[in-house]
């Protein structure tokens, strides 16, 4: 019983992630096969209470490259979206909402359990290559005039066929999946996904983030060896600081893994009470 | 110098690697782009009503389905259950027709947009236009399905231009001989958009040929038509109106029409090339000596 309860406990956020993916999911897909009001549409653009318009902002910016103008409908919701991650949330998208995390999760979970993960048996991957992804993306809708990531994007193939249909749309899906599993850990998401590299590139600013405090933590690195962007954790055990990286997708695994109670959800730019009292 | 030299490595490095993004970045981009260039484009496919033409539809539609989720749910689906409807999203190798080799089906949808098939499921031309005014991006232009009324403007189906029903005469049983107008009669514009015109049949003598004829002004490629059609191929069926229709030219004037003859107000008429001989008329040029001599 009580084993029961700390396994929930230690994997809450992980729960509550799966619980709002699969919600959302269920949402979209009801607003299409039942004409429910609450979401429809898909993640690409979509309306919320049919009223409010929420759009990708990656996939519209790609559409103003492929060079044409838009309704401002489309642009309300892309920048309501944008004010959200940006501004709030962060990287939340990719491990709270995304689909194709539930599938590269899957296969980071059998790549460790089953003891395909080797750091050498790796294939580097640098992951900046998905700002170079970003970049020739933008490049490519421009000369070709059509919004070019959204012709292969995997996400958007998963999520418009579970919704609509999957034909082989599939087949991008296992190609994520096998390619996460066999060659690179956290592989599409990490080091090639675009639109996780363009919510990186904006999301700095972001209010919701994960805090350390370096005090209380004893360097059992469990939250380095479960993050997907470690990259992002170089303060454990040295400062008590935000994780400030746009990288960080805000998955709290790393809050949940630690046993020291060193890192939680904060938010930042809360007025210190210090300060306040000096004042 | 020892530390000289280390900087230096590191920005031979850094150089390095960044013309090694810069090589891959060009093979992937010139891979990436000759995919997309060849997947945005199906020369047979026939968009919701409303559409922008389609170079420009590619580029603003956002493949969020909402077109389609209207179409599935409006009230008047034929389809109770509501799974199927006019409008689908194109899937990834989403090429299979019902049946092999029987009708127009088009090849490669661009991937997530939306489209119709008319001898599967045909626009049924509702009068409130559910598909059109969800279209966040502005692909689906409701200017281009309204008409002013009583000084407001209002939806109307009667101006989609989908495409345009085109007929086989020689595969068209009634333009055998034989008495059939299920085209005709299947028409949402019955003597606007189709018109029956009644020829003598010379092979009997004393029957008439009913020969369905489309007029493509009125026509809105609904595919009701094509649908209804009796034949095992249809006779009958409808074209992306770029590939099924002519174009004149700016210098053809109806001078019979008051709106299209305004086209040539302001005009400067045509502009002559004078040279010495102009001044002669033509009668002076055909009656010289040199002409007559040969």
């Amino acid at each position: 019983m009580n084993e029961n309860r700390n396994f929930l406990y230690k994997h809450r956020y992980l729960i509550a992630r799966r619980i709002v993916q699969v919600s959302i999911l269920l949402l979209y897909i009801a607003g299409n096969a039942y004409g429910w009001k609450i979401l429809q549409g898909n993640l690409s653009s979509s309306r919320l209470f049919d009223v409010i318009p929420l759009a990708d902002p990656y996939a519209t910016l790609q559409l103003f490259a492929a060079g044409t103008i838009l309704a401002t409908d489309v642009i309300v919701g892309a920048l309501i979206i944008f004010a959200f991650y940006s501004l709030i949330g962060g990287r939340a998208f990719c491990s709270w909402i995304c689909p194709i995390n539930m599938v590269t999760d899957f296969a980071n979970w059998l790549r460790v359990k089953t003891g395909l993960h080797k750091d050498e048996w790796q294939l580097r991957i640098s992951r900046k290559t998905r700002y170079w992804i970003l970049g020739l993306s933008l490049i490519l809708s421009f000369v070709v005039a059509a919004p070019a990531f959204e012709f292969i994007s995997p996400i958007s193939m998963l999520h418009r066929g579970l919704i609509f249909g999957m034909g082989f749309g599939f087949a991008a899906v296992v190609a994520v999946f096998l390619f996460d599993l066999f060659v690179t850990k956290n592989g599409w998401c990490g080091h090639l996904c675009p639109l996780g590299g363009f919510y990186s590139l904006v999301t700095k600013p972001s209010v919701i983030r994960v805090k350390h405090d370096a005090d209380k933590c004893t360097l059992c690195m469990n939250c380095k060896n479960v993050c997907p962007e470690k990259q992002v954790l170089w303060m454990i055990g040295k400062e008590s600081v935000f994780v400030s990286s746009g990288e960080c997708i805000n998955c709290a695994r790393c809050i949940e893994v630690c046993n020291d109670d060193a890192l939680n959800f904060g938010l930042r730019y809360k007025p210190n009470k210090e300060e306040k009292e000096n004042a | 110098m020892a530390e000289d030299k280390k900087v230096d490595r590191e920005k031979r490095k850094f150089f390095i690697r960044t013309l090694q993004g810069l090589g891959l970045a060009a093979l992937g981009g010139s891979i990436w782009s000759g995919y997309v260039a060849e997947a945005k484009h199906d020369e047979v496919v026939l968009r919701p009503p409303g559409a922008v033409p389609e170079e420009e539809f590619v580029k603003k539609c956002i493949k969020c389905g909402m077109c389609v989720e209207a179409c599935k749910n409006r009230e008047n689906n034929p389809d109770e259950t509501k799974q199927t409807a006019t409008l689908r999203l194109a899937a990834p190798g989403d090429h299979r027709p019902r049946e092999k080799g029987k009708y127009i089906y088009p090849k490669e949808v661009p991937v997530g947009t939306p489209y119709f098939v008319p001898r599967e499921i045909p626009c049924y031309m509702c009068e409130d236009i559910p598909c059109v005014p969800p279209c966040p991006t502005g692909a689906l232009d409701p200017d281009l399905v309204s008409s002013v009324k009583d000084g407001k403007k209002v939806l109307d189906i009667n101006k989609a231009r989908m495409g345009v029903a085109v007929v086989d005469m020689e595969h068209c049983i009634a333009y055998w001989g034989l008495q059939c107008d299920a085209c005709y009669r299947a028409c949402p514009l019955i003597d606007e958009a189709i018109k029956l015109e009644l020829r003598r049949n010379p092979r009997t003598g004393r029957h008439a040929f009913l020969l369905p004829v489309v007029y493509p002004d009125v026509c809105t490629g609904c595919g009701l038509c094509e649908l209804a059609c009796v034949t095992e191929k249809p006779a009958i069926f409808v074209l992306p109106r770029h590939l099924a229709l002519g174009r004149v030219g700016k210098h053809y004037i109806k001078g019979w029409e008051k709106q299209d003859e305004e086209r040539i107000k302001g005009s400067q008429g045509i502009q002559k090339t004078i040279t010495p001989r102009s001044e002669e008329s033509p009668e002076d040029y055909l009656n010289t000596e040199d002409l007559l001599d040969e």
